[in-house]
Formats: C-alpha cells, structure tokens, sequence
C-alpha cells in the first residue's frame, strides 16, 4: 500500500494533517468507482449478491447498490444512481434567469439556501453586480442556519439508521426550530427562494433577530446533548471507529469534499480558502480531523455546527447594526422596481411587466461559481448567450461525487457497516441525481 | 499564472470573470492533465460539463432596456443586447473545472472542443472522479469518452433513446411507455 498509484498525486502538506495511506482505503481498479470481484472469489467460494436499495430508508433517497457477498464480508460494489432524475438542468434551460433561481433549491432539498446561493452567486458574477452589505451578511447567516439544518437532518437519520433512535427526535426538534426562523425570514419553511438576483428578495421581517438570537443561545447546549449521547457512548465507538476508512489522497483523486475530506484530515474549506460572501470578515475554526472513518466524519459535523452558531453569531451582531439599509442593489436592469412606484409612474409599471414576463439578460460567458454547502464543493457552471434564458447549467453536486467512493471505502467491510458507511458520506439522492 | 507555457497541446489562454481557461488539443487532454497535475499541483477535478452550442446565436435579439432612470429610449439594446455572441470553433465544448488543494486555491478551466461523433481521451487515468462524470455526460450529451474502463449511462435507463441534454432533444418530448391505446 505504500506506493501511490498513477491515479493519485501528492497533497500539499501545508493542508495535510494526516499520514496520506491508510491500510484497507485504495481505489479500486480498473474501474475506480465499481469493486470487482476477484476471480479467485467468485471460483472458490461461494458469493451471494444481493441488491441494496433502491427503496430502503438508509439510502436516504432512493440508491441501489449491488453488493456481492462473501459470508459478512463486502467483496464486491456498484452503486448505481439515476432513480430521481428530474432534468432540472435541461429545465433551467427553458426558463428565464429568474425563474431558474427556484430550481437549484429542489436539487438538494436539504441545503437549500446553499443551492440557491450558488447558482445567484454565477448569475451576479456573471453581471458583475456588487451586492449591498446587509444582503451579504443576511445571506451568509441563512446559509449557516442551512448547513445546521442540514448537518441536524444527517445526524438524526444516520444515528437512527445505527440504532441511536433518540437522536432522531432532538435532531428534529431543533429542525423545526430553524425551519421557523425560514418561514419567519422567506414565508415558506423549506426552498424559501430568499435569495434575489442582486441582493434579498424582501427586508428582513421585525422579529427575526430575538428569536434568531434566542436560538444559537440554546443551539451549544443542544448539540452538547447529543455529543453525551454519542461521542463517547461504547456502542457508536463499536460501529464507527475505524470504519470505511478513506485516506486522504485517495479522497483528493476521488474529487471529495466537505466533511468526507475533513474527516481524512485536509484541511480545506473553501469558506476561509476562497472566501465568497462575508466569510472573509468572520472569525470561525475548520474542523479537521484524521482518522478518515465514519466517526471522524461524525466529529467533523458535530464541530461544524459549533463554528456555524458562532458564525450565525457574528452575523447578528453586524445585522442588527444595518436597520434601514438596502437588501438589495439598486440596479435596476435586474431589479424590479419598488412596488409603491408603479402606482405613480408608468415607466416603472412597464419596467416591472418587463422584468417579469421578459426577464434580464445577463451578459455573454460562462462562469464556474462554487459555495461550500454542508456536503462539500458545490459548484455551478453557467453558460449565457446574452439572452434571457441560460444556454447551459450544470451544477457539480458533492453527493453525486460522494457515491463515487463508496467503492473505495467499503473495501473489506462488514455488511452490517454498510449502513454506516454510506449515511456517513451524507449524500442527499435529489442532489446526486437531479 | 505562470507556467501555463509548457501544458502540452495549449491552443490559448484566456481570462473572463475572474477566471482562466485553456483551450487545449482535445487528443492531448489526459498528456494535459498529468502535466497539471503533477507539475502544477491541479490535483482536483472539481468537475467536467459538455456543452451543446447548437443553434449558438441562432436566436435574435431585440428589445429596450432599463436604466437606474428607467427606459433609456436613447439606446436601445444598449448594454450589448443586440450583439450577436461570439461564434464558437465547434458544436460541444468539454470543460474540465480543476482546483489546485493548496493555499490560494487556484482554479482553472480546460477545455477542449469536438465534433458530434467525435471521441474525446478520458481522464480517468488522471483523476479517477472523472468516471462517474464522463459517464454522466456521455449519458446525457453522448460525448464518447474513449478508453473510459465502463462507458454505460448512469442517470438515465440503459435503454434510453437520445442523449437528453443536446440542444436537439425536445423537452417534453419523451416517450410514452405504457398508454390505454396500446
């Protein structure tokens, strides 16, 4: 194991915080996402296959993974995907910017707010539009509460698929929580459609700072809740410790991201190293850990969620000073006019039937815009022709990447570690799929 | 970025957004890719998007635009509207987002051009992510990637007609399976 194939390279070690090789992580080959049995197996003993999937609660979504057996051990993997293709690329096609924006949500229903980030992240850079302060900061907070959101709905359901069923109802509690805080800010609890081309959508609704507030006070205690009942409980040690094993070289060349490449022990996360939004402005830790199993993956959530109060935090101290400040820019080629203005001029009146029925162009060029949403590097590729509509999107999905390994780490597991496995890559199938 | 010389097969360098991109030679894209590999340390292949520029600039356009004062009657389709968008060398675009792990985090964009029916290298050897997406786009633009150790679809039915993401495979415009006629 110590001789790193053709396919991986060396890591920089100025992000690296753990040993690149790992015994029991290797891509397999030839094919690198699909475990082949080897032919002295499939002679001499007696393989079972069995199909994983596609309808079984753990697989989060709708995954079939084809798995061949050898008594309890995994010889042989292919995951296969496809199951909740809607098109939404080919759809995006057909709709003006505008409308577009309410696409990317549904891609990953879980991290909504992320999704939607992106894609008006290439649409504004594509503009070149600045946005006003108090947009920046608002949507960095949104995101933040998203990736919490997000990091509690994989908690509850991966420790409920172990056993851990007490963790399903805290975690859902303090969903609810935040999806409150969405319907108070964007009127709906899930795919708020928040984000505007330019800046918000609307101003930030009276009331949403005490109890924004009175959340990330109870958030720590909550999430040292269920570090008490897990971090240190014998029975999630027995099933996560050393577990689907991931090294970091092998999560590098495999195109990993998020916790998956934290919990190998990279350090990177493109918040503090390609600062987009207010990141840049804001005091938060990456955690990194190295032992690359499922627990690692575990403590990277649990720590994420910390650094996300404490950025929520620093949101809200530099919000609450922005009363009265736009949410967003005044540019009105995108912009729709206010609305008390098409009560008294006509030229607003029709600017406004303009923007929505014709929409905005956005210049000619392509444009990759990427956000770390809770899975890891989500990117968005653009394509405008000048016109009104998108020639091309595609969006780069971590889950999508993260079923690419599943082969890689589930060399020699136990079938009962199967599950823990695939619900510790956190892939959400909407988004693998789309 | 300096050494962008030596990328075996550059055709030309061009920056927009923000962003780089070199065109290279698309049989000359996995030499390409270890180059950058290894010797520019792009160890990360974020992601890799075929683009149909069928009936590229094919579609007018017209029309008056807003200004922060509102319509300006003065110019229209000022603001570039009327312009008709650059032509492109061939019909599919093959854009490789790389990222280089390192303090900086420079990205870059690789991309190669092709003909329908015309095979492009695989990079699988290079970045083994590269599988799933080549698949995917070979699924839905039927790009073929040659030397690809399992070229299959993967989003859509293995007996799926058409490659839906062309320009020229109508939206709506799937097949019935099963309908009370039959």
């Amino acid at each position: 194991m110590a001789v790193a194939s053709r396919r991986t390279s060396a890591i920089d070690p100025a992000v690296l915080r753990a040993p690149e090789i790992y015994p029991g992580s290797h891509i397999p080959d030839p094919i690198p996402t699909i475990l082949l049995v080897e032919p002295r197996l499939r002679e001499s003993e007696d393989i079972l296959q069995v199909n994983f999937g596609p309808n079984h609660p753990s697989t989060h979504g709708v995954l079939r993974l084809v798995v061949d057996l050898n008594g309890e051990t995994v010889v042989g993997l292919r995951a296969i995907i496809g199951y909740l293709h809607t098109g939404f690329e080919k759809n995006m096609e057909q709709k003006t910017w505008w409308k577009a924006i309410t696409y990317p949500e549904r891609i990953d229903y879980v991290a909504f707010q992320n999704n939607e980030l992106v894609f008006v992240l290439a649409i504004e850079q594509l503009l070149d539009m600045e946005i006003p302060p108090k947009a920046a900061w608002m949507r960095t907070l949104l995101c933040e509460l998203n990736r919490i959101h997000s990091h509690l709905i994989w908690l509850a359901t991966s420790a409920l698929e172990l056993g851990a069923i007490a963790l399903f109802w805290y975690g859902f509690r303090e969903r609810e929580r935040i999806l409150d805080l969405f319907e108070l800010v964007g009127g709906t609890r899930m795919h708020t459609r928040y984000f505007q081309t330019g800046g918000l959508a609307e101003d930030i609704p009276p009331g949403f700072f005490p109890e924004c507030r009175a959340f990330t006070e109870r958030m720590p205690s909550s999430i040292d809740e269920y570090e008490t009942l897990l971090t240190r409980n014998e029975i999630w040690l027995q099933r996560t410790v050393g577990i689907g094993k991931l090294s970091a070289q092998d999560a590098v060349a495999m195109g990993q991201s998020g916790p998956v490449l934290r919990a190998s022990g990279v350090d990177w996360d493109l918040r503090r190293d390609e600062p987009y939004l207010t990141y840049g402005d804001i005091d938060f830790d990456v955690p990194v850990y190295t032992g690359g199993d499922v627990y690692h993956r575990y403590r990277v959530h649990m720590d994420e969620m910390r650094q996300s109060v404490r950025i929520v935090d620093q949101c809200l101290d530099r919000l609450e000073g922005m009363e009265g400040e736009p949410w967003i820019t005044d540019d009105r080629r995108v912009v729709l006019p206010p609305r008390d203005e098409l009560h008294t001029s006509m030229e607003s009146l029709i600017h406004h039937f303009k923007i929505v029925t014709e929409g905005y162009r956005v210049p000619e060029g392509e444009i990759y815009a990427t956000v770390e949403s809770p899975r890891g590097e989500l990117g968005c590729y653009v394509v405008s022709d000048g016109g009104p509509k998108p020639w091309r999107v595609k969006f780069r999905t971590p889950s999508f990447v993260a079923l690419e390994a599943t082969a890689t780490c589930m060399t020699d597991a136990l079938v009962a570690d199967f599950i823990a496995i695939v619900g510790s890559l956190d892939t959400v199938m909407g988004e693998a799929d789309r | 970025m300096p050494g962008f010389d030596d990328v075996p097969g550059l055709l030309e360098v061009k920056e927009g957004h923000g962003e780089t991109t070199a065109v290279v030679e698309t049989t000359r894209l996995p030499e390409a890719g270890f180059y950058l590999r290894d010797e520019l340390g792009f160890n990360f292949l974020s992601d890799l998007t075929v683009t149909d520029y069928l009936g590229w600039g094919e579609k007018g356009v017209a029309g008056y635009w807003g200004h922060p004062s509102g319509r300006d009657l003065n110019h229209p389709g000022s603001w570039g509207l009327s312009r008709v968008p650059d032509p492109k060398p061939k019909r599919f675009s093959v854009s490789y987002h790389l990222l280089a792990i390192r303090r900086g985090a420079p990205r870059l964009r690789v991309q190669a051009w092709v003909d329908d029916g015309e095979p492009v290298p695989s990079v699988v050897e290079v970045w083994p992510t590269a599988d799933w997406h080549e698949r995917e786009q070979y699924d839905l633009m039927g790009i073929v990637f040659d030397g690809h150790p399992n070229l299959v679809r993967i989003i859509m039915d293995d007996d799926w007609e058409g490659h839906p993401l062309r320009k020229d495979y109508p939206i709506g415009g799937e097949p019935v399976r099963f309908s009370g006629e039959e």
